[in-house]
């Protein structure tokens, strides 16, 4: 009979060696670059192509999600139809998605089976028409999914939340009207994708089990693409004046979406490190303070939890619930005491060790496959940081004292700093 | 963030990583959850596996995977909503949540798990709770510990019982009455089955059976279904069959057997009329929801209606999208599914209209397009489209250790963990000849439902 009062011995994660698989780096002719990890039991691939197309390079409100939207949905040889129908065919999985900088399209395959997608790709990059038909379509059916957004709470609470913090303006913080819809045309779209993907810049990530000639066959496809320079600039937010705001979307609703957020500086601040930590006792886990106190002890919720969004450049640090109508305010003052306690009290080791654990032992489990790995790649890359910044994320996780968590918690988990809104 | 499947309800809260984790898992058992992943090739590499039993019925299969650093612990119950009883709904998945509130010897389940590097999840469906683990392979004995001393027994504490109530209530109202057509699935359970208990959602058919559940109902359904005899335990990932066999007898070894559960349930009977009712809201858009009763889980004819609705839906180039959202432009957005429930399941036509369109339009369109399937043979090439998805759609979800040992787990209740290995001749086998017959046996109007959600804007 074993003792079950007695928990087994355990081997603290935090003294694990991490290791970031390096990735192979190689240029195509044009001056591409290819980062690749070859890796992975399984004949499969994933190709992602980022383009510096995002809408912090638009000039007109959803001029470039539109585009981008739009790549796949004809080119001058083949109908929206036929493109899908290809991919389909192969069984492969082609998407594109549009962010504030980047824009990408991404294919998932088969390994045997990339010879007969590559060449669609270059014609969705080379020669996409994007037809009028598809566009009146596109405008008409995206309309009608904004109208039934708009009707959900935690829909409108994520969009103000980012205009409070960034300004309607800025790339971070516009959001989608049906009148921008209207607005869009074909020719700005055709003028966006002529400059920011059949000249724009390009960088490739790919993973999986690689082809032996995967070089020759990307300079073969991708190789003579123009890849000009783009520049990203510098845009300024321009946060709210007013910080407490309450929203009634819904008469009836009968739950709150709550978002509390505060500007924070980007990954290249020292601080950002230390804080990802401080994040997770704060609201970045099943485990932490915030679960543990307005879900798990008062019941408030479904669920809570903070954290740092991943923009290049400006970034913030946000909590974020849907909670019963009637406890709105008193989930806001529960959110404020956890951040008065970490203010006023140290962690104590052993919830620190665990947290520790915890990371190290996610960490672990995220650079598990050839698709995790180039993520982490993709991430040190487009933001401009090197492979150190990897072991320096681990020697946080194992070296952050309780002192530096509490100054931490003293500098930027002030509610005065925080903008405060619920949607009903 | 709360990236749960439509079909199933978890824990949930955690942040994306987690959740996410569920939906993966999840597309075997409940189909068509497509938000996408990875691929890897199935027909080279059957899954290996070891099955043993222990005298005390539990069902052990371990899966070796010596790539990872990581192990995954996954214990799947059979039990799930069709097992509740009909005036105390919600239950099995309100129990789903009591599971993490401590265990007779751990106060803490959450905690240890965490320190040990690990996280966890659950979600129950209509059919099964299933709960697991991953962390790393060297902590493996802290999963062991903690999940054997929750199949013995639970703390049952009044407190956690209170809290997990107030939860799932919100759960209750941020899926189902908050968001636009949110009702729209009690509703059609309700018109689809007169009998089975797949009438009710998982999530329960009123909040009040949740808020009136007691202690006493907590621990009768624990010791009723969560005995060893009742679960599938399966270990995957950086582990050897000798250590958990070892492991497996140490700390699963001298909890009771329990009795084991015979399910019978009321069977619904045969539709024979059409059914249809309206329903308006302040929605901003007229929907239309269709269903047709299909067979069981373990029936051939299951693959067969499996590809019908991804020729229908579920691409770009698939049928009731191209036909009616790109070239009639009726619908802004359509899609064809089917429950996946190991009873008699619904195949599901729903989509959105384009403002402007009349619903009767919009209705004979659809019927169209069914008409076709039922009268022309679909072209070689269509089926193997759906096949070719088919197979990397499985192999992309098997590429996580994770979701293959859900999958063990899912194949055994099931009946056989080796079905696993035969599931993609399962679907080579299907002809369009089988296709149209399929069709014409389940796209009859005696054999529908059918829900207009009508806008009052």
């Amino acid at each position: 009979m074993p003792d079950r009062k007695l928990a087994p011995q355990i081997v603290d994660a935090v003294n694990f060696e991490l290791k970031l698989k390096p990735a192979d780096r190689f240029t195509l002719r044009n001056g591409v670059e290819v980062y690749a990890v070859n890796a992975g039991a399984e004949e499969v691939l994933s190709l992602e192509w980022v383009f510096f197309a995002g809408n912090w390079h638009e000039e007109q409100d959803l001029v470039a999600p539109t585009t981008n939207f739009l790549l796949r949905n004809g080119t001058s040889a083949k109908t929206a139809f036929q493109i899908n129908e290809h991919f389909e065919y192969y069984g492969s999985y082609l998407n594109r998605a549009c962010y504030n900088e980047t824009a990408t399209i991404t294919l998932h395959c088969l390994t045997k089976h990339v010879r007969e997608l590559l060449p669609v790709i270059k014609e969705l990059i080379t020669d996409s028409v994007m037809p009028q038909n598809e566009l009146d379509i596109y405008k008409q059916n995206m309309k009608q999914r904004l109208k039934v957004s708009l009707k959900k709470s935690d829909f409108i609470a994520s969009r103000l939340i980012d205009v409070y913090l960034y300004g309607e303006n800025h790339p971070y913080g516009k959001y989608s009207r049906a009148e921008d819809f209207d607005a869009l045309n074909r020719e700005q779209l055709q003028q966006f994708y002529q400059k920011y993907y059949q000249q724009g810049k390009l960088i490739l990530f790919v993973a999986g089990k690689l082809p032996a000639d995967l070089e020759p066959l990307l300079n073969q496809y991708f190789g003579d693409l123009p890849n000009t320079p783009i520049d990203t600039g510098t845009l300024f937010t321009s946060p709210a004046t007013g910080k407490k705001f309450r929203i009634i979307n819904d008469e009836a609703g009968v739950q709150g979406s709550i978002r509390i957020g505060r500007p924070f500086p980007n990954r290249h601040h020292p601080d950002f490190m230390k804080t990802m930590v401080l994040n997770t006792v704060f609201g970045g886990f099943f485990g932490s303070r915030l679960m543990s106190n307005i879900r798990e002890d008062k019941g408030y919720t479904y669920g809570i939890h903070s954290y740092i969004q991943n923009h290049m450049h400006d970034c913030s640090w946000v909590i974020s619930t849907e909670a019963g109508k009637d406890v709105c305010e008193a989930t806001i003052e529960e959110v404020y005491k956890e951040m008065k306690i970490l203010r006023e009290e140290i962690v104590e080791e052993e919830e620190l060790l665990l947290v520790r654990n915890y990371m190290m032992g996610g960490l672990l489990g995220d650079l598990d496959g050839p698709f995790q790995i180039i993520g982490r790649w993709k991430n040190i890359v487009l933001n401009n940081l090197t492979e150190q910044y990897f072991y320096d994320s681990i020697n946080t996780i194992k070296s952050i004292t309780a002192e530096e968590l509490q100054a931490l918690a003293q500098k930027y988990l002030n509610p005065d700093e925080f903008y405060e809104l619920v949607v009903v | 963030m709360h990236d749960c499947p439509k079909f199933a309800y978890c824990k949930g809260g955690l942040p994306v990583a987690a959740a996410n984790k569920g939906s993966i898992i999840q597309y075997r058992i409940a189909k068509k959850q497509s938000t996408f992943i990875i691929i890897n090739d199935v027909l080279n590499s059957m899954i290996q596996f070891e099955k043993f039993t222990l005298a005390n019925g539990l069902r052990v299969i371990v899966h070796q995977d010596m790539s990872t650093p990581m192990a995954v612990m996954n214990i799947m119950y059979d039990v799930g909503a069709r097992d509740e009883n009909p005036e105390q709904t919600g239950f099995a998945h309100l129990f789903e949540h009591l599971m993490f509130g401590g265990s007779v010897n751990i106060p803490d389940y959450d905690e240890p798990l965490q320190m040990a590097g690990g996280e966890n999840n659950a979600y129950t469906t209509n059919d099964l709770t299933n709960y697991y683990i991953q962390l790393p392979a060297e902590n493996l004995e802290t999963a062991f510990w903690l999940e054997s001393d929750r199949m013995l027994s639970l703390a049952f504490g009044d407190k956690s019982l209170e809290t997990q109530r107030k939860v799932v209530c919100e759960e209750f109202k941020e899926h189902y009455l908050t968001k636009p057509y949110g009702d729209v699935w009690h509703r059609m359970r309700e018109l689809a089955y007169t009998k089975h208990p797949y009438r009710w959602m998982t999530i329960g058919k009123e909040l009040s059976h949740i808020e009136n559940a007691k202690l006493e109902d907590v621990q009768h359904f624990f010791f009723k279904h969560y005995r060893p005899v009742n679960a599938v335990l399966v270990v995957a990932g950086n582990v050897t069959v000798e250590k958990v066999k070892g492991l497996t007898e140490k700390w699963f070894g001298d909890i009771p057997s329990g009795e084991k559960y015979i399910r019978n349930l009321p069977q619904e009977p045969v539709q024979t009329a059409e059914r249809r009712k309206e329903i308006k809201s302040s929605v901003p858009l007229d929907a239309l929801y269709k269903c047709w009763h299909m067979g069981s889980r373990l029936e051939h004819k299951y693959y067969i209606t499996d590809l019908l609705t991804d020729i229908l839906s579920g691409g770009g180039s698939s049928r009731l999208y191209q036909s009616l959202v790109k070239e009639q432009q009726l619908f802004s957005s359509i899609e064809c599914h089917h429950f996946g429930s190991t009873d008699n399941g619904l195949v599901v036509v729903e989509g959105k209209l384009v403002k402007g369109v009349k619903m009767e339009e919009a209705e004979k369109a659809v019927e169209k397009e069914l008409d076709r399937m039922k009268n022309e043979l679909v072209s070689d090439l269509e089926l193997q489209k759906v096949k070719n998805k088919t197979e990397s759609m499985l192999a992309f979800e098997d590429m996580s250790v994770m979701s293959r040992a859900a999958s063990l787990a899912y194949y055994e209740i099931l009946g056989d963990a080796a079905w696993m290995n035969t599931e993609l001749e399962k679907y080579a086998a299907v002809t369009t000849e089988e296709i149209l017959k399929e069709c014409r046996n389940i796209f009859r109007a005696d054999n529908s439902n059918t829900i207009r959600y009508l806008s009052e804007n």
